[in-house]
């Protein structure tokens, strides 16, 4: 392996194609010579998966580096070169069967991650000082005097006072930002015990006192700071997995010039006028109309409908449509900004401004807890002084009122709940998107559910009966063909544990069908009247295709002179039978909001017992329906999965979205989960509502606490010790309240049913 | 009791080397994929098969 690399910077660059052309733009270039890519693969689901693309890609020439971050789903790539070999390099990781998309290097996740770092190395800080600050109490606890004393109290202050300057920032800035506004939050008698507590005892350490409370400060502060560590912990589980992996719209495409030759313009640049080529198993990248060119397009992220759909010159397409079988030369209709998805994505951001925040527990805990605080300090300040205590007594004691009673039980409470919760949702493969998420999931009492590829699979499923021998022929013409019919039938056969047929070259006529050879003989696979078998075939209404009839898609199986039927429907997700009466037990009204046609809906809303469906509707619709039964004050849970519920999902209280959803889907879900069982949903709902359950219980718990210690405080008699031995206690007790939260869900028993939802991220990516 | 004294800089110092390993290891990327890690240590460097 030569390191010179002769050539890769120096020879002319072809001009780069399509996707290619879009990752060489997201390369950096950290070094002089040397190149850096972050590519999404979602399917990267164990140490093996690891192992393989670290081992393989990095054996290719050129290649310094290969780093799999398992946890993020995301593979670091850095070579020697130029931008351009990044294609080929995502091409080569798909060769070993992961599919990757391309991340956004200018996204905001770093930042997310440097903020982790961050807290970590102040937590570390704080706890380190507050172990030795312990340490040294220890000794004045049990009776050290005099000079050994001011000396322990010393060295405890030099320790104290730059742990706390490192170890406070957060709260201190987050306290000053908001009294700006002239408003409180928790940080303020935060900020305020920590500091009023640390000068007082700095003043007690320096002229000879008696007690100090450096090490309550010192605590309080890393104590506090694990429940900021756990509460992003939870967010940055679920953004890294399922964040906005790829964009909707391809960044540009292939325009084709006066001369007849392609250029890949960038999306901003493309206007109305421009005739621009899409190869097969490419989105449309603007609306437009097709001039030349047949083919079949995969409209189910726009409309919902799970039918593909032909086209030829003349039919006008959409923004985001999946280009199946053919090539297509389109003429530009409206500009990127102004395409159907563009409107979509601002109906999303509108609708999400739109929702009313909820007001989190833990901050409506605050609301109440901090004024309290502060009067119940400044009373016993004031009280002692009219006493006669003078002011040192009453500063003093007024001190150990603000750290006694700081909320470091109530700090964890929330965040510490929902941390448990989110772990056992996870490894059910349910991730979620922040904990007010579980929080508006457990008052949620209405659902709206969506058809195709959310109570259904939104892809065909073989349903008639096939033999084996013609299953494995039709399986080995289909495999060449990206055709959702063609990929339902390689499924069908790969269940069925058979090897497909090899059937030499296939040829493929969009919109028609596959011709190979076997045996000698022609076979093929396609439309019924492609195959001159229509009149005999149900479903033969004209919009043809390889399979567009109403109900029952069919493509038919020719193969020695006979003909073989191979019929499709939208198979049912499993558990979405039980779904209606599941959710109903847990006091939510469940309706069906469809996009497709009406006898589609009915009959689905018959076979899963769901009396309430609407069919037909479209994506501003959803959204209507959403806000009225918001007029109407019920709290929505949204489950859809298509471009068309996005919207509604943002608008809905809180939402669900299955990981096959359309990247807008799980962006403007709450919660999504992985493997193809709707019983998530009703498990999410039941994690939620214990979560809410064991939050208040821990507020109670911190209440009790404070019942009990204010009191003792007010009246001068709890120390620095009891401080420590109180402020510890009532934090182990809210921790422990909160892992009790494991018990609801178990995770599942046995190998089969280890990875549910690793599994299932398998099979949607695949 | 004073001649025990020393061994407050003793635990200073060997804590402040702990702290010091976190935070060279926070700082060197050993926190950012702990999933990773956990099934990395399963799989042998030199291994040729899946």
């Amino acid at each position: 392996m030569s390191c010179c690399a002769t050539g890769t910077g120096l020879a002319p660059e072809p001009a780069l194609q399509g996707r290619d052309a879009e990752l060489a733009e997201m390369v950096r270039h950290p070094r002089e010579g040397s190149s850096f890519l972050q590519l999404a693969v979602p399917a990267m689901h164990c140490g093996g998966c690891v192992a393989k693309i670290e081992r393989e890609i990095g054996r290719l020439p050129g290649v310094a580096n290969v780093r799999a971050n398992l946890g993020a789903r995301r593979v670091a790539l850095e070579w020697r070169g130029a931008a351009a070999r990044a294609g080929e390099l995502a091409r080569a990781i798909e060769e070993l069967g992961f599919d990757v998309h391309p991340v956004d290097p200018d996204a905001e996740a770093d930042g997310e991650k440097r903020a982790m770092r961050d807290l970590l190395m102040r937590l570390a800080v704080a706890a380190f000082a507050a172990m030795n600050i312990m340490l040294l109490s220890v000794s004045v606890w049990s009776g050290a005097e005099d000079a050994t004393r001011d000396l322990m109290h010393l060295i405890s202050a030099v320790i104290a006072v730059p742990a706390v300057a490192v170890a406070g920032r957060p709260f201190f800035a987050s306290a000053l930002s908001v009294l700006a506004h002239r408003r409180l939050n928790m940080d303020v008698p935060i900020s305020l015990a920590v500091l009023l507590a640390l000068g007082a005892s700095l003043y007690e350490a320096l002229t000879g006192g008696v007690e100090a409370y450096f090490d309550a400060a010192v605590m309080l502060l890393a104590l506090l700071l694990v429940g900021r560590v756990l509460e992003r912990t939870m967010r940055a589980r679920a953004r890294d997995a399922v964040g906005r992996l790829a964009r909707l719209a391809p960044r540009g495409a292939q325009v084709v010039g006066a001369d007849g030759a392609d250029r890949w313009v960038p999306l901003a640049e493309i206007g109305p006028g421009d005739v621009v080529r899409v190869a097969a198993g490419e989105r449309v990248p603007t609306d437009g109309v097709v001039t030349t060119g047949a083919s079949a397009l995969d409209r189910s992220l726009v409309t919902g409908e799970s039918v593909a759909e032909r086209v030829g010159a003349g039919d006008a397409v959409e923004a985001g449509v999946l280009n199946l079988s053919a090539p297509l030369e389109l003429r530009v209709t409206a500009a990127a900004e102004d395409s159907s998805l563009a409107t979509i994505a601002r109906l999303i951001e509108a609708a999400e401004q739109r929702r009313g925040r909820m007001m989190r527990l833990a901050d409506a805990a605050a609301r109440i807890y901090a004024p309290a605080v502060h009067l119940v300090g400044l009373v016993t300040f004031l009280a002692w002084l009219a006493l006669g205590a003078g002011w040192h007594a009453a500063l003093w004691t007024a001190i150990s009122v603000l750290v006694i009673t700081c909320p470091c039980a109530l700090g964890l409470a929330a965040p510490m709940a929902q941390v448990v919760a989110s772990g056992v949702l996870f490894r059910r493969g349910v991730m979620l998107k922040g904990g007010d998420a579980l929080e508006r999931l457990a008052v949620a009492d209405h659902a709206v559910l969506d058809k195709t590829g959310t109570l259904t699979l939104g892809r065909p499923v073989l349903a008639g009966e096939v033999t084996d021998d013609d299953l494995a022929l039709a399986a080995g013409l289909a495999r060449t063909s990206r055709h959702p019919l063609s990929a339902a039938v390689v499924a069908a056969a790969r269940a069925r544990g058979l090897r497909a047929q090899p059937v030499g070259v296939v040829e493929e006529f969009p919109g028609c069908g596959l011709i190979g050879r076997h045996g000698g003989a022609e076979v093929r696979l396609g439309a019924a009247d492609w195959l001159g078998v229509g009149d005999d075939g149900p479903g033969g209404d004209g919009s043809g295709g390889a399979g567009a009839g109403s109900d029952g898609q069919e493509v038919w199986l020719e193969t020695g002179g006979r003909h073989v039927r191979l019929s499709f429907e939208d198979g049912l997700r499993p558990g979405a039978k039980e779904l209606g009466a599941a959710l109903a037990a847990e006091g939510i009204r469940s309706e069906i909001v469809s996009g497709d046609r009406a006898p589609a809906v009915r009959a689905l809303a018959g076979t899963l017992g769901i009396a309430d469906w609407t069919a037909r509707v479209t994506p501003e619709a959803k959204i209507a329906r959403v806000d009225a039964l918001r007029g109407e004050g019920r709290k929505v849970l949204m489950v859809g999965d298509g471009l068309n519920d996005a919207a509604a999902l943002a608008a809905a209280h809180v939402s669900m979205a299955p990981a096959s959803a359309a990247d807008a889907g799980r962006a403007a879900a709450d919660l999504v989960f992985f493997g193809e069982s709707l019983d998530a949903v009703p498990l999410a709902r039941r994690v939620a509502r214990a979560a809410r359950r064991v939050t208040l219980q821990n507020f109670a718990l911190a209440g009790i606490y404070n019942l009990i210690a204010i009191p003792i405080a007010v009246t001068g008699n709890a120390g620095p010790l009891a401080a420590a031995i109180a402020m510890s206690l009532s934090s182990l007790v809210v921790v422990g309240n909160a892992l009790r939260l494991n018990l609801v869900a178990p995770a599942p028993e046995g190998p089969r049913e280890a990875a549910p939802g690793m599994r299932g991220a398998e099979a949607v990516t695949a | 009791m004073t001649n025990l004294l020393f061994l407050i800089p003793a635990a200073l110092f060997l804590g402040g080397i702990g702290l010091a390993a976190f935070l060279w290891s926070l700082k060197s990327g050993q926190f950012d994929d702990l999933d990773g890690a956990a099934e990395r240590i399963l799989h042998d460097d030199d291994e040729d098969e899946d």
